[in-house]
């Protein structure tokens, strides 16, 4: 047994992330093979060669060190200078960048919509998605239609589902903003704050629900039919039923979704925002993400930016440990 | 329970109406004139300028520039979506190789190396990266475009989970024959992964193909512009004009969803078991 599986929990939860039969997702990849989990269950033989493995390892290797290892060090180490405007040189300053950052208003309101606009993307993605795969899974004639045609939207970048959703939420021609004239509500994108946060929740929303409907589908698929039938027997109502019995048992996909949903809210949906905010993010919504961005590549406040993207990786390094940690205690009943 | 079912199918053409609708909206109005949109808002309609508009866009010469044409930059999206899904493959094959059939001090180290990089998304280092690239003097290049992509660690937990799960038996019989490293390799694991290199094919073709924010940062030169990242160029256009070229903003989206969503539809079967057993 070796160090990583001590290490790391979700090696030894390994095959506790099996919904019926089959792994998920990232999860397997820490997991062992068989019982007996993790490292152990390497190659009984294997090759001997005193340079053959560092050869095969080295593309990667290099490439994950000049691309991975030395700006995430540079964007550490940055986040502690301040960067002279003129390009002369940097001073150390400590935590100053971050103490700034922190106590900015702005920075603190971006933060705020960040957090509510990734709960209500993923709350509404993984819903609308869940119950997609419920009703896709229950009935038989048109299965396989249905179950392309609302998956194909997957394959749109971001920016192009924003570009369309622009269009339907255009001043002039977008049909949403028609719909919403008749109860009342002129719409306007890009210049009220609340309209536009609308708009990005619509998008975002629309773009992931693909995704989490290709996995709860084949996480219900993966449930086996004598316990469905056994469900069944003991209970006649079909509602009941999902929630005691199915939806139990979708757990382990849910909470990887839940996850994989919560990093795309933050992070995919960049071109969503920047395509439907159009570089004027004055008075309008935008993410910590996009934040970022404005303040390294238009503001070239490089401590400041250096500063922000370390507290995404922390936030980013939490959520996976947590990820770990959860899979470990709560995700065993199989 | 007949009823249910037929609910069911209401929810269901429902979730269908609202994932295809957008999109043959934005099919139906790319084929009419961009004062016809103007005037009549969108259309379910076939307006009869298909050939005009997308025949305009592959081909006039626009951008500031004046020289990129939407011709170029499919090619561009294609040499980005093509690069990033064989390098990750070629890499994390032999990666994984390295890590599940040799036995060196090293590979626990290594292992840790490589699996640190899944924690981090490119996005929250942006800028660092962007400096990087600056010195090694690989802005607006199809290096700087494919490779900093590759530096994520994905594919290679992938194969290598695959790689612990072929049997045994293979290797001590492929040594009784007398095969290395290298014929062992190409005879044996290669033809054995064919169907998960085609899934991570797909998984990874359209992910290169729908990058934004790198290529946004790494390519100022339009020359190298990918249709994904020329989107936001129009839409900059656009500000201003009396008229927007609404038909060719959607053709241009068309264009650009065209290839993912082909190889999604058509490899669906393979596009899934990527996604599921790979993620990302």
């Amino acid at each position: 047994m070796s160090t990583v599986t001590d290490l790391l929990p979700a090696a030894r939860g390994g095959t506790g992330t099996k919904t019926g039969g089959r792994r998920f997702g990232a999860f397997r990849l820490f997991g062992g093979q068989s019982n007996s989990g993790g490292e152990s269950a390497a190659k009984r033989v294997q090759f001997a060669s005193p340079f053959l493995p560092y050869l095969f390892l080295a593309p990667q290797l290099a490439i994950i060190f000049i691309f991975f290892y030395w700006p995430s060090v540079q964007a550490i180490q940055s986040s502690f200078y301040l960067e002279d405007p003129f390009g002369f040189g940097s001073t150390f300053v400590g935590m100053t960048n971050y103490t700034d950052v922190l106590k900015s208003g702005e920075y603190l309101g971006i933060a705020r919509f960040t957090a509510v606009f990734t709960a209500l993307v993923t709350f509404f993605a993984l819903s609308i998605g869940l119950l997609l795969a419920v009703k896709a899974d229950g009935v038989i004639r048109g299965n396989a239609a249905y179950k392309t045609l609302l998956i194909w939207v997957y394959a749109i970048a971001p920016p192009v589902a924003g570009l369309i959703g622009m269009m339907f939420f255009d001043q002039h021609i977008g049909p949403i903003v028609e719909l919403a004239r008749w109860f009342g509500w002129d719409i306007k994108v890009g210049l009220n704050y609340f309209d536009t946060a609308f708009s990005m929740v619509v998008v975002s929303v629309w773009k992931q629900i693909p995704y989490n409907f290709i996995f709860f589908l084949s996480g219900l698929q993966g449930i086996p039919v004598s316990v469905r039938e056994a469900a069944a027997i003991d209970c006649r109502s079909g509602f009941r039923r999902f929630w005691t019995v199915i939806l139990p048992l979708l757990a382990p996909t849910a909470f990887f979704l839940l996850i994989i949903n919560v990093t795309y809210a933050l992070f995919d949906t960049f071109g969503v925002i920047d395509v439907m905010v159009k570089d004027k993010a004055a008075n309008n919504p935008i993410t910590l993400v996009y934040k970022v961005y404005m303040d390294g590549f238009r503001g070239n406040d490089l401590g400041g930016s250096s500063a922000q993207s370390v507290i995404l990786m922390l936030i980013v390094f939490v959520l996976t440990i947590f990820q770990f940690r959860f899979i470990e205690r709560r995700v065993h009943y199989n | 329970m007949y009823r249910t079912k037929i609910f069911d199918h209401i929810i269901l053409l429902l979730g269908v109406f609202i994932m295809v609708a957008p999109v043959v909206v934005a099919f139906m109005t790319s084929t009419h004139e961009a004062a016809d949109i103007h005037r009549n808002g969108l259309s379910l309609t076939w307006g009869g300028h298909f050939v005009e508009t997308y025949q305009t866009v592959l081909t006039r010469e626009g951008g500031f520039t004046g020289k990129i044409t939407g011709f170029n930059m499919m090619l561009n999206s294609m040499i980005l979506g093509l690069g990033f899904a064989v390098g990750k493959i070629v890499l994390s094959m032999l990666a994984a190789y390295a890590l599940v059939y040799f036995r060196f001090p090293l590979a626990t180290f290594f292992f840790w190396v490589i699996f640190t990089t899944l924690l981090l998304p490119l996005e929250v280092r942006i800028l660092p990266s962007y400096e990087v690239m600056n010195t090694l003097k690989l802005t607006n290049t199809y290096t700087g475009l494919i490779v900093p992509l590759l530096a994520s660690a994905t594919g290679t937990f992938y194969f290598r989970q695959f790689f612990k799960s072929v049997p045994d038996e293979l290797l001590e019989a492929a040594r009784i024959d007398g095969a290395g490293p290298f014929k062992f390799f190409i005879d044996v694991l290669v033809p054995l992964s064919r169907t998960m290199m085609a899934a991570i094919f797909i998984i990874m073709f359209v992910y290169g193909w729908n990058q934004y924010l790198w290529p946004t940062l790494m390519t100022t030169d339009e020359g190298f512009f990918t249709l994904v990242r020329g989107i936001k160029q129009i839409l900059l256009v656009w500000v201003g004009s009396n008229i927007p070229d609404y038909n060719e903003a959607f053709a241009l989206a068309i264009l650009a969803m065209l290839p993912p969503v082909m190889i999604v539809v058509i490899f669906q079967r393979w596009f899934i078991k990527g996604l599921t057993e790979s993620d990302k």
